[in-house]
């Protein structure tokens, strides 16, 4: 057997690297296929009423129109039209009512784009106002009810309670108790308590949402392929198939590289549309869309976030009371899991005795919510560590020196109870600390100019339990093929999970292909997200891979070879008398997990802990509240770097994602339509916004990675928002509680600060 | 709607003869033709996803009506003359300057027409011309890396063939 030097820890490029910079990677939005129609969809311009007339006609009469369906239609295929990972409760297209203005109400096929869009323009609705509710704590007590009744898809056995619940908005309530707050609030020395807000947002890929379907045969003896920019090609393929009453193997979900994903692309997004219409239309039918279309897709949970702390006069925090409320918008899409998943580590990543949760998912008349890079971290992090800081300066405590005190130390119980294992987050805080020199002195500016420098530090668990499967198989030759559902978005998976492959079967790289995600050829995987590919498929591939080289061991010394010293392909030549053959191996992996008991407790939360740390410097100008970031310091906990290369560019492509959610971006609604969906209006970070940017993944191993890894993801996007903040307010004094942070805000707190307050809007 | 016109251009030193709509932009008629790196994104001209260049400009063909690229000369990121990757590419590939890669034909075609107007960019004048690109992964550190290595590796190669 051949044996190559070390894969693992090299920073190699992408295998796609060829094909990404002569424009050659293929998209599904780009994708064609002969007889194809395009569908165009017709949305609701109201955020919660009944469709009292939906008028279809001159849409249908305009030539080059070959179809125009509406929810009634889908019925017809699917009598249940309803899907969605935690709660049955998005329809393909509205039925009776509609609940956000975006929400698609009919489609039109036609062979050409600029037809289909045409005639979706000549589709009229009118609709009986229901009483909207825009605000997550209002959907608490709202009179106004976005779904009469709650439908979970009983997939999660948490969810079950919920079945047929009436009159609420409430999706999931989580609830964690650990100690006695009560006690511990009346027994502390000071108690804090704070409320902070987060506004709606979107992922925005910049290759938007695509599906290409394609059916052969009808419902009853036919099948669908879908090619789709996907995350989740195994739970598309399940969903898919559970709406059409077929077994899983009638559908086919085929995903080449996605234009970014972000958590966007998870679960059904375009691809029930597009399989409702290729069903109905019998023709290959691609739904893809506009940049626009995407804010009414799925979008980042506004939230609000009350945290109440008991503490000693020397700093030590006894108690915390977190209250947290999602804004899921109209459907649930996965805004449970993030309300508990998140949910868990609201009180941050800090050793306190007592501590009492509760998370909300509220449904709201807004676009759906989903998960975005992080998940809900970044926003408990942008409550628990401005809180911490805001602790801190009425303590005259330096904010380095409060969170040394209170930091989870290795071993100890996080608030659900389960020990912190290879967390490190001493580690992490300490290299922040050195690297911004914290405990020198700091230029503070001068004249109008003020400098001010913040820190912060968040963790995350991963999703558990997963289930990733991966398949290796050795050629007569020699090369290598590895079959694997996890999806290339961007992150370098391919790359990752091939240099494991080399590593463990001593194959070179160059002979490595990794097969993209086909489930009719690639087996199951939870999905691409939550940081979970390199930890879950990491351990997949690299058993499928011993699996494959101890087989060709077993090869080797049937045929009387030396394994070590033969190549490859004189043990297939001597055993099948010519090259032929090959060898499969299989691996599969799901990591142990203890479900949370009533008050959240268990002894294994978590295979992982994923931990980052921002350190930020600002200059504010005190005259207008103009604010600069001059310097971002990002410090995560990935275990041991894959590809260091790539890991660097996950660090820093998540902190400017946080960045940008930090500063600019912010979807604007007026009566529940959103005013600024467009890239003009709707600012992303651009290659002028970046500020000076140190990136390191501190030394450190998960022991129970694949080679000591974890996963990369999301960790850079942990700490930025608080960091800023904490920034801002140790230049100028100014304390910001709500995302984005804007110049107009910082005047504002300079103003009132001065005495002399501006009014309000 | 509208109506259709025959238009004739070089497509990447190939003879192309086709018939648009007069409502149609240049990267439809581009995708029409198979080739599909550049592609859709914001279609506001915003994000250079869609970045193509015509008699040597750089436009955005989501914006740019195809019957105005009648008799052009249209280049696109797959024109590849010597059949092998350039400086500009190879950094991208080297510094790691991509991600998802999607808008990384519009960032390779714009640094190809900053170095040839600018041998030397500065880290400013780097960002001010690419500044209309828009990369959601957010590459920028890296793409500004491989900008100064590409115009490194054009330097070094002016000087050998100048030496030669």
């Amino acid at each position: 057997m051949a044996t190559s030097t070390a894969a693992v820890g090299r920073s190699i490029p992408r295998l796609e690297a060829h094909a990404k910079v002569t424009g050659r990677a293929e998209y599904v939005h780009n994708l064609r296929v002969p007889g194809m129609l395009i569908a165009k969809v017709f949305r609701a311009t109201v955020a919660h009423g009944r469709i009292r007339t939906l008028d279809v006609s001159a849409a249908r009469a305009l030539p080059g129109v070959f179809a125009v369906y509406t929810g009634e239609d889908i019925r017809k295929l699917i009598a249940e039209p309803y899907y969605g990972p935690a709660f049955h409760d998005q329809p393909i297209l509205a039925i009776g009512k509609v609940r956000y203005a975006g929400e698609p109400v009919a489609v039109v096929l036609a062979a050409d784009a600029h037809v289909a869009e045409n005639a979706a323009a000549l589709i009229t609705a009118e609709y009986d106002a229901l009483p909207p509710v825009y605000d997550e704590v209002g959907a608490m007590t709202s009179r106004a009810v976005v779904h009469d009744t709650l439908k979970p898809a009983g997939t999660f056995a948490d969810l079950k309670y919920l079945k047929d619940k009436r009159d609420t908005n409430i999706a999931l309530d989580f609830h964690l108790r650990r100690g006695d707050v009560t006690k511990a609030f009346a027994a502390a020395d000071h108690v804090f308590e704070h409320t902070f807000r987060t506004q709606q947002v979107l992922h925005l890929p910049l290759e938007p949402f695509a599906c290409v379907a394609e059916p052969a045969g009808d419902k009853t003896s036919g099948s669908l392929t879908l090619h789709s920019s996907t995350q989740s090609p195994s739970f598309v393929r399940a969903e898919i198939a559970r709406l059409l009453g077929w077994p899983d193997n009638k559908v086919r979900v085929k995903v080449p590289y996605l234009g970014g994903g972000f958590g966007a692309k998870v679960y059904v997004k375009a691809e029930a549309l597009a399989a409702a219409c290729a069903m109905l239309a019998r023709r290959p039918v691609k739904y893809a869309l506009t940049m626009e279309e995407q804010f009414y897709m799925i979008t980042k949970h506004a939230t609000t976030l009350r945290i109440k702390s008991g503490v000693t006069k020397d700093g030590k925090i006894t108690a915390r009371e977190c209250e947290v409320w999602w804004n899921g918008g109209a459907y649930a899409d996965i805004g449970p899991r993030v309300t508990q998943k998140s949910g868990f580590t609201a009180a941050g990543p800090y050793d306190i005795d007592n501590v009492h949760i509760d998370s909300y998912a509220l449904y709201t008349n807004l676009p759906p919510a989903g998960a975005l890079r992080g998940s809900g971290i970044p926003r408990l992090v942008w409550a628990y560590e401005s809180h911490t800081d805001m602790i801190a300066r009425e303590l005259k405590i330096d904010p380095l020196a409060i969170r040394r005190k209170n930091l989870l130390r290795e071993g100890r119980p996080q608030a659900t109870g389960t020990p912190m294992r290879d967390a490190a987050l001493d580690l992490v805080l300490e290299r922040l600390a050195a690297r911004m020199a914290w405990e020198k002195g700091f230029d503070r500016g001068s004249g109008a100019i003020k400098r001010g420098r913040g820190l912060a530090i968040g963790f995350k668990a991963s999703i558990s339990p997963t289930t990733s499967m991966a398949i290796v198989n050795i050629s007569a030759d020699g090369s290598c093929a590895l079959y694997s559902s996890t999806v290339d978005m961007g992150q370098g998976s391919d790359t990752a999970m091939a240099q494991m492959v080399s590593e463990v079967t001593g194959i070179a790289l160059e002979k490595i292909t990794v097969v993209h995600p086909d489930t009719d050829v690639t087996p199951y995987d939870m999905a691409t997200l939550g940081s979970r590919s390199t930890y879950h498929m990491g351990h997949a591939v690299k058993n499928a891979a011993e699996d494959a080289r101890d087989k060709l061991l077993a090869l080797a010394r049937d045929v009387g070879l030396s394994a070590e010293t033969t190549p490859i392909p004189d043990i297939f030549r001597k055993k099948y008398g010519m090259l032929a053959g090959n060898i499969v191996g299989v691996g599969s992996f799901i990591p142990p997990y203890t479900p949370p008991d009533a008050n959240g407790q268990t002894e294994n939360a978590t295979p992982f802990w994923m931990i980052g740390a921002t350190g930020a410097e600002v200059e504010v100008d005190t005259e207008t509240g103009e604010f600069k970031v001059t310097r971002l310091v990002n410090l995560v906990d990935v275990g041991k770097s894959i590809n260091p290369s790539i890991v660097e560019t996950q660090i820093s492509g998540a902190t400017v994602m946080q960045l940008g959610f930090t500063l600019t971006e912010q979807m604007n609604f007026d009566a529940g339509q959103v005013t600024n969906a467009s890239l003009a209006d709707y600012k992303i970070p651009g290659i002028r916004d970046i500020p000076l940017m140190e990136n390191e993944a501190v030394d450190a191993n998960q022991r129970s990675g694949p080679f000591g890894a974890k996963g990369v993801g999301e960790s850079g996007t942990f700490g930025v928002s608080p960091a800023i903040a904490n920034a801002i307010d140790d230049a100028v004094g100014v304390r910001l509680t709500s995302l984005p942070l804007t110049a107009e805000a910082v005047f504002r707190g300079l103003c009132k600060k001065a005495g002399k307050p501006l009014k309000d809007h | 709607m509208s109506t259709n016109r025959t238009i004739t251009f070089t497509l990447n030193d190939a003879p192309v003869a086709t018939t648009v709509g007069t409502h149609q932009t240049l990267l439809e008629a581009l995708q029409a033709q198979g080739l599909t790196g550049a592609r859709e994104s914001c279609a506001q001209g915003l994000c250079g996803c869609c970045t193509v260049l015509v008699n040597g400009t750089a436009v955005s063909g989501c914006l740019y009506l195809a019957v105005f690229a009648d008799k052009a000369d249209i280049k696109t990121i797959e024109y590849s003359p010597e059949g092998q990757l350039d400086a500009v590419q190879q950094a991208f590939i080297e510094c790691g300057a991509f991600q998802c890669g999607y808008c990384t034909p519009g960032f390779v075609l714009m640094t190809r027409q900053l170095l040839d107007g600018n041998a030397h960019p500065s880290d400013d004048e780097i960002k001010h011309y690419l500044s209309g690109n828009l990369c959601r992964c957010a590459a920028y550190p890296e793409i500004i890396k491989a900008v100064k290595l590409a115009a490194a590796r054009r330097e070094s190669s002016r000087q050998s063939m100048d030496k030669g």
